[in-house]
Protein backbone atom coordinates (compact mmCIF):
# COMPACT_ATOMS: atom_id res chain seq x y z
CA UNK A 1 0.00 0.00 0.00
CA UNK A 2 1.07 3.73 -0.52
CA UNK A 3 2.27 6.04 2.09
CA UNK A 4 -1.97 7.35 2.07
CA UNK A 5 -3.00 4.32 3.00
CA UNK A 6 -0.74 3.12 5.05
CA UNK A 7 -1.32 6.87 6.98
CA UNK A 8 -5.48 6.82 6.59
CA UNK A 9 -5.69 3.08 7.83
CA UNK A 10 -5.67 4.10 11.38
CA UNK A 11 -8.40 6.45 11.04
CA UNK A 12 -10.85 3.98 10.34
CA UNK A 13 -10.36 0.98 8.86
CA UNK A 14 -7.90 -0.27 11.39
CA UNK A 15 -8.43 2.42 14.05
CA UNK A 16 -6.84 0.68 16.80
CA UNK A 17 -9.49 0.89 19.61
CA UNK A 18 -12.50 0.77 17.96
CA UNK A 19 -11.77 -1.76 15.18
CA UNK A 20 -8.44 -3.39 16.93
CA UNK A 21 -9.59 -2.98 20.35
CA UNK A 22 -6.24 -2.47 21.44
CA UNK A 23 -6.00 -0.16 24.59
CA UNK A 24 -8.48 -0.32 26.00
CA UNK A 25 -7.82 0.89 29.65
CA UNK A 26 -6.42 4.67 28.56
CA UNK A 27 -9.81 4.75 26.68
CA UNK A 28 -11.97 4.46 29.50
CA UNK A 29 -10.45 6.21 31.95
CA UNK A 30 -9.14 9.33 30.12
CA UNK A 31 -11.96 10.11 28.54
CA UNK A 32 -14.18 12.04 31.12
CA UNK A 33 -13.74 14.67 28.63
CA UNK A 34 -12.48 15.42 25.11
CA UNK A 35 -9.63 17.72 25.83
CA UNK A 36 -7.99 14.66 28.60
CA UNK A 37 -9.06 12.16 26.33
CA UNK A 38 -7.32 13.84 23.07
CA UNK A 39 -4.18 14.79 25.52
CA UNK A 40 -4.22 11.21 26.13
CA UNK A 41 -3.89 10.73 22.11
CA UNK A 42 -1.22 13.25 21.57
CA UNK A 43 0.89 11.19 24.02
CA UNK A 44 0.31 8.03 22.71
CA UNK A 45 1.16 9.30 19.00
CA UNK A 46 4.46 10.67 20.61
CA UNK A 47 5.62 7.39 21.63
CA UNK A 48 4.05 5.63 18.55
CA UNK A 49 5.58 7.55 15.97
CA UNK A 50 9.12 7.33 18.18
CA UNK A 51 9.03 3.87 19.23
CA UNK A 52 8.17 3.05 15.55
CA UNK A 53 10.95 5.26 13.97
CA UNK A 54 13.51 4.06 16.17
CA UNK A 55 13.02 0.14 16.43
CA UNK A 56 12.39 0.33 12.87
CA UNK A 57 15.64 1.58 12.46
CA UNK A 58 17.02 -0.44 14.79
CA UNK A 59 15.10 -3.64 13.40
CA UNK A 60 18.20 -5.36 11.33
CA UNK A 61 20.55 -4.86 14.71
CA UNK A 62 18.64 -6.33 17.11
CA UNK A 63 18.76 -10.28 17.50
CA UNK A 64 15.79 -12.01 16.63
CA UNK A 65 15.72 -13.74 20.57
CA UNK A 66 16.09 -10.13 22.17
CA UNK A 67 13.37 -7.77 20.41
CA UNK A 68 10.97 -7.92 23.06
CA UNK A 69 12.85 -6.60 25.64
CA UNK A 70 14.50 -4.54 23.11
CA UNK A 71 10.90 -3.09 22.41
CA UNK A 72 10.32 -2.65 25.84
CA UNK A 73 13.57 -0.60 26.58
CA UNK A 74 12.99 2.11 23.55
CA UNK A 75 9.48 2.21 24.46
CA UNK A 76 9.77 2.80 28.11
CA UNK A 77 12.37 5.65 27.34
CA UNK A 78 9.67 7.33 24.97
CA UNK A 79 7.42 7.07 27.93
CA UNK A 80 9.28 8.71 30.25
CA UNK A 81 10.73 11.20 27.89
CA UNK A 82 6.91 12.03 27.53
CA UNK A 83 6.10 11.69 31.45
CA UNK A 84 8.83 14.17 31.91
CA UNK A 85 8.23 16.49 29.30
CA UNK A 86 4.87 16.87 30.29
CA UNK A 87 5.22 16.96 34.08
CA UNK A 88 7.25 20.17 32.99
CA UNK A 89 5.16 22.00 30.62
CA UNK A 90 1.37 20.58 31.16
CA UNK A 91 1.14 19.87 34.63
CA UNK A 92 -2.45 20.53 34.74
CA UNK A 93 -2.78 17.56 31.75
CA UNK A 94 -0.46 15.59 33.62
CA UNK A 95 -2.40 15.07 37.03
CA UNK A 96 -5.35 14.66 35.15
CA UNK A 97 -3.79 11.99 33.35
CA UNK A 98 -1.58 10.32 36.32
CA UNK A 99 -0.40 7.29 36.15
CA UNK A 100 -1.81 5.55 32.92
CA UNK A 101 0.90 7.93 31.45
CA UNK A 102 3.67 5.39 32.57
CA UNK A 103 1.20 3.18 31.57
CA UNK A 104 1.41 4.03 27.72
CA UNK A 105 4.52 1.63 27.78
CA UNK A 106 1.63 -1.57 27.94
CA UNK A 107 -0.87 0.36 25.83
CA UNK A 108 -0.84 -2.70 23.40
CA UNK A 109 -0.90 -0.21 20.52
CA UNK A 110 2.43 0.77 20.72
CA UNK A 111 3.85 -2.96 21.25
CA UNK A 112 1.48 -4.27 18.75
CA UNK A 113 2.81 -1.70 16.01
CA UNK A 114 6.59 -2.68 17.08
CA UNK A 115 6.21 -6.42 16.78
CA UNK A 116 3.56 -6.64 13.91
CA UNK A 117 4.65 -3.38 11.71
CA UNK A 118 7.88 -1.07 12.21
CA UNK A 119 10.30 -4.04 13.41
CA UNK A 120 9.28 -5.08 9.29
CA UNK A 121 9.54 -2.30 7.46
CA UNK A 122 10.82 0.70 5.95
CA UNK A 123 11.69 3.90 8.74
CA UNK A 124 9.24 6.68 6.46
CA UNK A 125 6.28 3.64 6.34
CA UNK A 126 6.94 3.01 10.49
CA UNK A 127 6.52 6.79 11.16
CA UNK A 128 3.49 7.13 9.08
CA UNK A 129 2.23 3.85 10.52
CA UNK A 130 2.65 5.34 13.99
CA UNK A 131 1.64 8.82 13.06
CA UNK A 132 -2.17 7.49 11.57
CA UNK A 133 -2.37 4.87 14.47
CA UNK A 134 -1.97 7.74 16.86
CA UNK A 135 -4.18 10.54 15.20
CA UNK A 136 -7.00 7.26 14.49
CA UNK A 137 -6.83 6.67 18.61
CA UNK A 138 -6.93 10.45 19.06
CA UNK A 139 -9.87 10.36 17.26
CA UNK A 140 -11.71 7.95 18.88
CA UNK A 141 -10.88 9.28 22.33
CA UNK A 142 -11.87 12.70 21.51
CA UNK A 143 -15.41 11.20 20.05
CA UNK A 144 -15.17 9.12 23.15
CA UNK A 145 -14.59 12.33 25.49
CA UNK A 146 -17.00 14.51 23.68
CA UNK A 147 -19.78 11.97 24.20
CA UNK A 148 -19.26 11.30 28.02
CA UNK A 149 -18.57 15.22 28.90
CA UNK A 150 -21.69 16.41 26.64
CA UNK A 151 -23.71 14.32 28.41
CA UNK A 152 -21.96 13.82 31.38
CA UNK A 153 -20.91 17.02 32.41
CA UNK A 154 -23.22 19.04 30.45
CA UNK A 155 -19.70 20.98 28.83
CA UNK A 156 -17.50 20.52 25.65
CA UNK A 157 -13.94 21.34 25.80
CA UNK A 158 -14.56 22.71 29.66
CA UNK A 159 -17.20 25.37 28.17
CA UNK A 160 -20.44 24.26 30.38
CA UNK A 161 -23.66 24.73 28.45
CA UNK A 162 -25.84 24.20 31.38
CA UNK A 163 -26.29 24.46 35.01
CA UNK A 164 -25.23 22.03 37.08
CA UNK A 165 -24.73 18.35 36.75
CA UNK A 166 -25.65 16.15 33.66
CA UNK A 167 -25.99 12.34 33.57
CA UNK A 168 -23.18 12.21 35.97
CA UNK A 169 -22.67 8.16 35.38
CA UNK A 170 -21.83 8.87 31.87
CA UNK A 171 -18.40 10.62 32.91
CA UNK A 172 -17.80 7.74 36.25
CA UNK A 173 -16.79 3.84 35.07
CA UNK A 174 -20.16 2.36 34.21
CA UNK A 175 -20.64 5.06 31.98
CA UNK A 176 -17.14 4.42 30.25
CA UNK A 177 -17.90 0.98 29.54
CA UNK A 178 -21.27 1.51 28.10
CA UNK A 179 -19.82 4.04 25.72
CA UNK A 180 -16.83 2.10 24.72
CA UNK A 181 -19.04 -0.61 23.90
CA UNK A 182 -21.99 1.03 21.83
CA UNK A 183 -19.34 2.70 19.81
CA UNK A 184 -17.70 -0.73 18.97
CA UNK A 185 -21.05 -2.48 18.54
CA UNK A 186 -21.73 0.94 16.27
CA UNK A 187 -18.88 0.50 14.50
CA UNK A 188 -19.38 -3.16 14.02
CA UNK A 189 -22.61 -2.07 12.77
CA UNK A 190 -21.22 0.44 9.97
CA UNK A 191 -18.55 -2.51 8.71
CA UNK A 192 -21.29 -4.78 7.42
CA UNK A 193 -22.96 -1.93 5.04
CA UNK B 1 -7.03 -3.68 60.92
CA UNK B 2 -5.03 -1.70 58.25
CA UNK B 3 -4.65 -4.72 56.07
CA UNK B 4 -8.17 -6.06 56.17
CA UNK B 5 -9.17 -2.04 55.35
CA UNK B 6 -6.66 -2.02 52.21
CA UNK B 7 -8.08 -5.65 51.34
CA UNK B 8 -11.67 -4.74 51.34
CA UNK B 9 -10.59 -1.17 49.84
CA UNK B 10 -8.92 -3.07 46.69
CA UNK B 11 -11.33 -6.13 46.05
CA UNK B 12 -14.44 -4.33 46.05
CA UNK B 13 -14.26 -0.48 46.51
CA UNK B 14 -11.74 0.05 44.37
CA UNK B 15 -11.58 -2.79 42.49
CA UNK B 16 -8.95 -2.60 39.81
CA UNK B 17 -10.99 -3.40 36.69
CA UNK B 18 -14.40 -1.97 37.28
CA UNK B 19 -13.06 1.37 39.19
CA UNK B 20 -9.80 1.62 38.10
CA UNK B 21 -9.83 0.38 34.51
CA UNK B 22 -6.83 -1.81 34.79
CA UNK B 23 -6.18 -5.24 33.33
CA UNK B 24 -9.52 -4.41 30.87
CA UNK B 25 -7.89 -6.25 27.97
CA UNK B 26 -7.09 -9.48 29.46
CA UNK B 27 -10.55 -9.01 31.51
CA UNK B 28 -12.13 -8.94 27.73
CA UNK B 29 -10.50 -11.94 26.08
CA UNK B 30 -9.70 -14.34 28.70
CA UNK B 31 -13.26 -13.90 30.27
CA UNK B 32 -15.18 -16.52 28.38
CA UNK B 33 -15.04 -19.68 30.48
CA UNK B 34 -15.19 -20.14 34.11
CA UNK B 35 -12.42 -22.30 34.19
CA UNK B 36 -9.64 -20.37 32.27
CA UNK B 37 -10.73 -17.28 33.93
CA UNK B 38 -9.78 -18.79 37.30
CA UNK B 39 -6.50 -20.07 35.75
CA UNK B 40 -5.37 -16.67 34.44
CA UNK B 41 -6.48 -14.84 37.81
CA UNK B 42 -4.32 -17.30 39.51
CA UNK B 43 -1.34 -16.59 37.34
CA UNK B 44 -1.82 -12.68 37.84
CA UNK B 45 -1.71 -12.93 41.29
CA UNK B 46 1.15 -14.66 41.11
CA UNK B 47 2.68 -12.22 39.15
CA UNK B 48 1.51 -8.95 40.70
CA UNK B 49 2.38 -10.33 44.54
CA UNK B 50 6.17 -11.05 42.97
CA UNK B 51 6.05 -8.15 41.00
CA UNK B 52 5.22 -5.72 44.09
CA UNK B 53 8.19 -7.43 45.85
CA UNK B 54 10.69 -6.85 43.80
CA UNK B 55 9.32 -3.52 42.28
CA UNK B 56 9.07 -2.03 46.16
CA UNK B 57 12.76 -3.47 46.78
CA UNK B 58 14.33 -1.66 43.38
CA UNK B 59 12.34 1.71 43.76
CA UNK B 60 13.87 2.08 47.37
CA UNK B 61 17.21 0.44 47.37
CA UNK B 62 18.51 1.48 43.78
CA UNK B 63 15.83 3.74 42.57
CA UNK B 64 15.50 6.12 45.17
CA UNK B 65 19.65 5.54 46.45
CA UNK B 66 20.88 6.79 43.48
CA UNK B 67 18.33 9.75 42.72
CA UNK B 68 17.25 8.07 39.38
CA UNK B 69 13.62 7.71 39.96
CA UNK B 70 13.06 8.65 36.73
CA UNK B 71 14.18 5.12 35.45
CA UNK B 72 11.31 3.71 36.74
CA UNK B 73 9.40 2.72 34.17
CA UNK B 74 11.68 1.14 32.27
CA UNK B 75 13.11 -0.98 35.70
CA UNK B 76 9.63 -2.43 36.44
CA UNK B 77 8.57 -3.00 33.13
CA UNK B 78 11.39 -5.23 32.43
CA UNK B 79 10.86 -7.23 35.73
CA UNK B 80 7.27 -7.20 34.66
CA UNK B 81 8.87 -8.80 31.34
CA UNK B 82 11.31 -10.84 33.14
CA UNK B 83 8.66 -12.92 35.69
CA UNK B 84 6.08 -13.48 33.07
CA UNK B 85 8.56 -15.17 31.77
CA UNK B 86 9.36 -17.10 34.24
CA UNK B 87 5.51 -17.89 34.88
CA UNK B 88 5.26 -19.30 31.88
CA UNK B 89 8.55 -21.43 31.85
CA UNK B 90 6.88 -22.92 35.47
CA UNK B 91 3.43 -23.20 33.95
CA UNK B 92 4.57 -25.30 31.07
CA UNK B 93 6.18 -27.88 33.02
CA UNK B 94 3.54 -28.17 35.79
CA UNK B 95 0.23 -27.61 33.82
CA UNK B 96 0.25 -28.11 30.14
CA UNK B 97 -3.44 -28.27 29.72
CA UNK B 98 -3.63 -24.56 31.86
CA UNK B 99 -0.36 -23.53 29.86
CA UNK B 100 -2.80 -24.04 26.36
CA UNK B 101 -5.39 -22.95 27.62
CA UNK B 102 -3.93 -19.79 28.41
CA UNK B 103 -2.47 -19.75 25.24
CA UNK B 104 -1.35 -16.00 23.49
CA UNK B 105 -2.90 -13.90 27.20
CA UNK B 106 0.12 -15.33 29.20
CA UNK B 107 2.60 -13.25 27.80
CA UNK B 108 0.43 -10.81 27.51
CA UNK B 109 0.35 -10.71 30.95
CA UNK B 110 3.10 -8.67 30.77
CA UNK B 111 1.34 -5.65 28.78
CA UNK B 112 -1.54 -5.86 31.71
CA UNK B 113 -1.75 -2.38 32.91
CA UNK B 114 -2.81 -3.83 36.63
CA UNK B 115 0.12 -5.69 36.92
CA UNK B 116 2.62 -2.20 36.23
CA UNK B 117 -0.08 -0.31 37.26
CA UNK B 118 -0.32 -1.72 40.93
CA UNK B 119 3.58 -1.78 41.08
CA UNK B 120 3.30 1.96 40.32
CA UNK B 121 0.58 2.88 42.82
CA UNK B 122 2.18 0.70 45.76
CA UNK B 123 5.06 4.00 45.03
CA UNK B 124 2.59 6.33 45.10
CA UNK B 125 0.41 5.43 48.12
CA UNK B 126 3.59 5.15 50.08
CA UNK B 127 3.04 1.47 51.35
CA UNK B 128 5.80 -0.24 53.34
CA UNK B 129 6.85 -3.71 51.82
CA UNK B 130 4.28 -5.66 54.02
CA UNK B 131 1.25 -3.24 52.76
CA UNK B 132 2.46 -2.87 49.22
CA UNK B 133 2.28 -7.06 48.96
CA UNK B 134 -0.96 -7.46 50.58
CA UNK B 135 -2.45 -4.49 48.17
CA UNK B 136 -0.49 -6.63 45.09
CA UNK B 137 -2.65 -9.21 46.63
CA UNK B 138 -5.85 -7.90 46.45
CA UNK B 139 -5.86 -6.14 43.53
CA UNK B 140 -5.32 -9.62 41.78
CA UNK B 141 -7.94 -10.47 44.03
CA UNK B 142 -10.32 -7.89 42.58
CA UNK B 143 -9.31 -8.38 39.02
CA UNK B 144 -9.78 -12.64 39.52
CA UNK B 145 -13.00 -11.79 40.89
CA UNK B 146 -14.62 -9.57 38.14
CA UNK B 147 -12.99 -12.23 35.55
CA UNK B 148 -14.92 -15.03 37.35
CA UNK B 149 -17.87 -12.83 37.65
CA UNK B 150 -18.18 -11.80 33.91
CA UNK B 151 -17.44 -15.67 32.69
CA UNK B 152 -19.40 -16.64 34.25
CA UNK B 153 -22.43 -14.08 32.56
CA UNK B 154 -20.48 -14.77 29.58
CA UNK B 155 -21.07 -18.88 29.74
CA UNK B 156 -24.96 -18.38 30.12
CA UNK B 157 -24.83 -15.44 27.82
CA UNK B 158 -23.30 -18.17 24.96
CA UNK B 159 -26.94 -20.03 25.21
CA UNK B 160 -29.08 -16.74 24.24
CA UNK B 161 -29.50 -14.86 21.07
CA UNK B 162 -27.28 -11.52 20.86
CA UNK B 163 -27.42 -8.79 17.85
CA UNK B 164 -24.53 -9.54 15.65
CA UNK B 165 -23.15 -6.14 16.19
CA UNK B 166 -22.99 -6.55 19.86
CA UNK B 167 -21.44 -10.09 19.58
CA UNK B 168 -18.75 -10.38 21.78
CA UNK B 169 -16.34 -7.00 22.80
CA UNK B 170 -19.06 -4.63 23.44
CA UNK B 171 -21.58 -7.10 25.00
CA UNK B 172 -19.09 -7.81 27.31
CA UNK B 173 -18.26 -3.73 27.93
CA UNK B 174 -21.77 -3.40 28.33
CA UNK B 175 -21.98 -5.92 31.42
CA UNK B 176 -18.72 -4.50 32.66
CA UNK B 177 -20.65 -1.30 32.68
CA UNK B 178 -23.15 -2.68 35.10
CA UNK B 179 -20.67 -4.50 37.26
CA UNK B 180 -19.20 -1.61 37.67
CA UNK B 181 -22.21 -0.11 39.18
CA UNK B 182 -23.14 -2.94 40.85
CA UNK B 183 -19.69 -2.57 42.85
CA UNK B 184 -19.65 1.14 42.88
CA UNK B 185 -22.47 0.23 45.68
CA UNK B 186 -19.37 -0.83 47.54
CA UNK B 187 -17.78 3.05 48.11
CA UNK B 188 -18.77 3.92 51.87
CA UNK B 189 -18.55 0.45 53.65
CA UNK B 190 -15.26 1.23 54.95
CA UNK B 191 -16.22 4.23 57.82
CA UNK C 1 13.36 -10.39 11.30
CA UNK C 2 17.04 -9.46 11.85
CA UNK C 3 19.93 -9.91 9.58
CA UNK C 4 21.90 -9.67 13.03
CA UNK C 5 21.86 -13.92 14.61
CA UNK C 6 21.00 -14.76 18.33
CA UNK C 7 24.08 -15.77 19.20
CA UNK C 8 24.90 -15.08 22.54
CA UNK C 9 27.53 -12.52 22.20
CA UNK C 10 25.21 -10.27 19.80
CA UNK C 11 21.92 -10.78 22.40
CA UNK C 12 23.84 -9.55 25.10
CA UNK C 13 26.26 -6.70 23.22
CA UNK C 14 22.92 -4.95 21.45
CA UNK C 15 21.26 -5.32 24.70
CA UNK C 16 23.60 -3.15 26.77
CA UNK C 17 23.82 -0.69 23.92
CA UNK C 18 20.28 -0.23 23.98
CA UNK C 19 20.52 -0.05 27.82
CA UNK C 20 23.23 2.38 27.52
CA UNK C 21 21.71 4.66 24.69
CA UNK C 22 18.19 5.25 26.39
CA UNK C 23 19.26 5.80 29.99
CA UNK C 24 22.05 8.85 28.18
CA UNK C 25 19.02 9.63 26.29
CA UNK C 26 16.94 10.12 29.44
CA UNK C 27 19.48 11.53 31.83
CA UNK C 28 19.98 13.97 29.32
CA UNK C 29 15.78 14.93 29.20
CA UNK C 30 15.62 14.46 32.70
CA UNK C 31 18.39 17.18 33.16
CA UNK C 32 16.68 19.40 31.04
CA UNK C 33 13.26 19.22 32.50
CA UNK C 34 14.48 19.07 35.94
CA UNK C 35 13.63 22.80 36.61
CA UNK C 36 10.64 23.33 34.98
CA UNK C 37 9.11 20.40 36.88
CA UNK C 38 10.10 21.64 40.05
CA UNK C 39 8.87 25.14 39.34
CA UNK C 40 5.76 24.17 38.21
CA UNK C 41 5.40 21.98 41.54
CA UNK C 42 6.32 24.95 43.44
CA UNK C 43 3.59 27.28 41.19
CA UNK C 44 0.82 24.64 41.94
CA UNK C 45 1.56 24.88 45.73
CA UNK C 46 1.92 28.65 45.33
CA UNK C 47 -1.49 28.93 43.46
CA UNK C 48 -3.66 27.25 46.13
CA UNK C 49 -1.87 29.65 48.74
CA UNK C 50 -2.90 32.60 46.57
CA UNK C 51 -6.44 31.35 46.40
CA UNK C 52 -7.09 31.57 50.20
CA UNK C 53 -4.74 34.35 51.77
CA UNK C 54 -4.71 37.84 50.74
CA UNK C 55 -2.34 39.19 48.14
CA UNK C 56 1.21 38.57 49.85
CA UNK C 57 4.47 39.77 48.30
CA UNK C 58 6.86 37.58 50.21
CA UNK C 59 7.35 33.91 49.61
CA UNK C 60 5.29 31.56 51.69
CA UNK C 61 6.95 28.41 50.70
CA UNK C 62 10.25 29.60 51.98
CA UNK C 63 8.96 30.23 55.17
CA UNK C 64 6.73 27.18 55.51
CA UNK C 65 7.27 25.40 59.16
CA UNK C 66 4.83 22.43 60.41
CA UNK C 67 3.26 22.78 63.56
CA UNK C 68 1.83 19.34 65.50
CA UNK C 69 -1.65 18.43 65.28
CA UNK C 70 -1.91 16.66 68.72
CA UNK C 71 -2.64 13.30 66.73
CA UNK C 72 0.71 12.43 66.32
CA UNK C 73 1.24 13.92 63.04
CA UNK C 74 1.79 17.36 61.77
CA UNK C 75 0.36 19.84 59.29
CA UNK C 76 2.36 22.60 56.81
CA UNK C 77 2.13 26.53 57.40
CA UNK C 78 2.82 28.82 55.01
CA UNK C 79 2.68 32.63 56.34
CA UNK C 80 1.91 35.41 54.14
CA UNK C 81 3.21 38.34 54.59
CA UNK C 82 2.94 41.98 52.87
CA UNK C 83 5.40 45.25 54.01
CA UNK C 84 6.56 42.22 56.42
CA UNK C 85 3.63 41.83 58.39
CA UNK C 86 1.36 38.63 58.54
CA UNK C 87 -1.79 39.30 57.00
CA UNK C 88 -2.99 35.39 56.75
CA UNK C 89 -1.71 31.81 57.34
CA UNK C 90 -2.58 28.83 54.81
CA UNK C 91 -2.86 25.29 56.35
CA UNK C 92 -2.60 22.81 54.38
CA UNK C 93 -4.65 20.51 56.29
CA UNK C 94 -6.64 17.28 55.69
CA UNK C 95 -9.32 14.64 56.86
CA UNK C 96 -9.53 11.09 56.59
CA UNK C 97 -13.84 10.87 57.45
CA UNK C 98 -14.69 11.69 53.61
CA UNK C 99 -16.84 9.16 52.37
CA UNK C 100 -14.52 7.79 49.95
CA UNK C 101 -11.76 8.60 52.90
CA UNK C 102 -9.09 11.46 52.55
CA UNK C 103 -9.50 14.79 51.63
CA UNK C 104 -7.13 17.89 51.59
CA UNK C 105 -7.85 20.86 51.74
CA UNK C 106 -5.52 24.14 51.94
CA UNK C 107 -7.45 26.99 54.51
CA UNK C 108 -6.50 30.31 54.69
CA UNK C 109 -7.00 32.13 58.17
CA UNK C 110 -6.58 35.70 59.49
CA UNK C 111 -4.02 36.33 62.58
CA UNK C 112 -6.90 36.33 64.71
CA UNK C 113 -8.00 32.89 63.43
CA UNK C 114 -11.03 34.26 60.94
CA UNK C 115 -11.05 31.84 57.84
CA UNK C 116 -10.64 33.65 54.80
CA UNK C 117 -10.84 31.16 52.09
CA UNK C 118 -10.89 27.49 51.51
CA UNK C 119 -9.42 25.81 48.43
CA UNK C 120 -10.13 21.91 48.03
CA UNK C 121 -6.54 20.28 46.77
CA UNK C 122 -7.64 16.84 46.65
CA UNK C 123 -11.13 14.50 47.65
CA UNK C 124 -12.63 11.55 45.35
CA UNK C 125 -16.03 11.79 46.84
CA UNK C 126 -18.95 11.50 45.04
CA UNK C 127 -19.36 13.19 41.92
CA UNK C 128 -22.60 15.53 41.94
CA UNK C 129 -22.79 15.10 45.82
CA UNK C 130 -19.41 15.25 47.93
CA UNK C 131 -17.81 16.92 45.02
CA UNK C 132 -20.03 20.03 45.32
CA UNK C 133 -17.85 20.69 48.44
CA UNK C 134 -15.96 22.56 45.90
CA UNK C 135 -18.89 24.99 44.66
CA UNK C 136 -19.23 28.91 46.01
CA UNK C 137 -22.76 27.28 47.20
CA UNK C 138 -20.80 25.62 49.77
CA UNK C 139 -17.22 26.80 50.32
CA UNK C 140 -18.17 30.32 51.07
CA UNK C 141 -20.48 29.88 53.84
CA UNK C 142 -17.08 29.75 56.04
CA UNK C 143 -15.70 32.79 54.47
CA UNK C 144 -15.05 35.43 57.46
CA UNK C 145 -16.31 33.26 60.04
CA UNK C 146 -14.16 32.15 63.00
CA UNK C 147 -14.25 28.72 64.33
CA UNK C 148 -14.28 30.35 68.49
CA UNK C 149 -17.80 31.48 68.11
CA UNK C 150 -18.87 29.37 64.98
CA UNK C 151 -18.85 25.96 65.62
CA UNK C 152 -17.64 24.24 62.78
CA UNK C 153 -20.33 21.36 62.81
CA UNK C 154 -23.38 20.69 60.65
CA UNK C 155 -26.87 21.18 61.54
CA UNK C 156 -27.69 17.51 61.83
CA UNK C 157 -24.98 17.79 64.62
CA UNK C 158 -26.25 20.90 66.30
CA UNK C 159 -24.11 23.31 64.44
CA UNK C 160 -24.64 26.45 62.07
CA UNK C 161 -22.99 24.66 59.23
CA UNK C 162 -25.31 23.97 55.86
CA UNK C 163 -24.48 20.85 54.87
CA UNK C 164 -24.43 19.45 51.38
CA UNK C 165 -28.34 18.08 50.40
CA UNK C 166 -28.02 14.09 50.46
CA UNK C 167 -24.04 14.73 51.04
CA UNK C 168 -23.97 14.87 55.20
CA UNK C 169 -20.72 12.87 55.60
CA UNK C 170 -19.03 14.60 53.03
CA UNK C 171 -19.81 17.95 54.63
CA UNK C 172 -18.43 16.63 58.25
CA UNK C 173 -15.55 15.74 57.01
CA UNK C 174 -14.94 18.96 55.26
CA UNK C 175 -15.79 20.77 58.93
CA UNK C 176 -13.44 18.15 60.38
CA UNK C 177 -10.45 18.95 58.08
CA UNK C 178 -11.35 22.85 59.16
CA UNK C 179 -11.25 21.96 63.08
CA UNK C 180 -8.26 20.47 62.51
CA UNK C 181 -6.26 23.40 60.94
CA UNK C 182 -7.68 25.73 63.15
CA UNK C 183 -6.76 23.83 66.13
CA UNK C 184 -3.84 23.15 65.24
CA UNK C 185 -2.95 26.79 64.46
CA UNK C 186 -4.33 28.42 67.77
CA UNK C 187 -1.88 25.59 69.32
CA UNK C 188 0.89 25.61 67.78
CA UNK C 189 0.78 29.76 68.28
CA UNK C 190 1.70 31.91 65.18
CA UNK C 191 4.87 33.26 64.26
Amino acid sequence: MNQLQNFTKGFFKENPILVLVLGTCPTLATTTSALNGMGMGVATTFVLIGSNVVISLLSNVIPDKVRIPAFIVIIASFVTIVDLVMQAYVPGLYETLGIFIPLIVVNCIVLGRAEAYASKNSVLSSFFDGLGMGLGFTMALGIMGAFREIVGSGSIFGYKFIPGDGILVFILAPGAFWVLGYLIALINRLKRT
Amino acid sequence: MEYILIVISAVFINNVVLAQYLGVCPFLGVSNKVNTALGMAGAVVFVIVLATMVTYLIQTYVLEKLGIGFMQTITFILVIAFLVQMVEIILKKISQPLYQALGIFLPLITTNCAVLGVAILVIKKDYNLLEGVVYGASTAIGFGLALVILAGIREQLELVDVPKGMKGVPLSLVIAGILALAFMGFTGIVK
Amino acid sequence: MAKTESTFKNMVLSLTLIALGSSAGLGFVYELTKEPIALSVLNKKLNAIREVVPEFDNNPNDEMYMLATGEGDSLEIYPARKNGEIIGYAVNTYTNEGFSGYINLMAGFKPDGTIINISVLQQKETPGLGTKMSDPGFKDQFMEKNPADFQLKVIKDGGPVDAITAATISSRAFCDAIERAYNTLQKGGQK
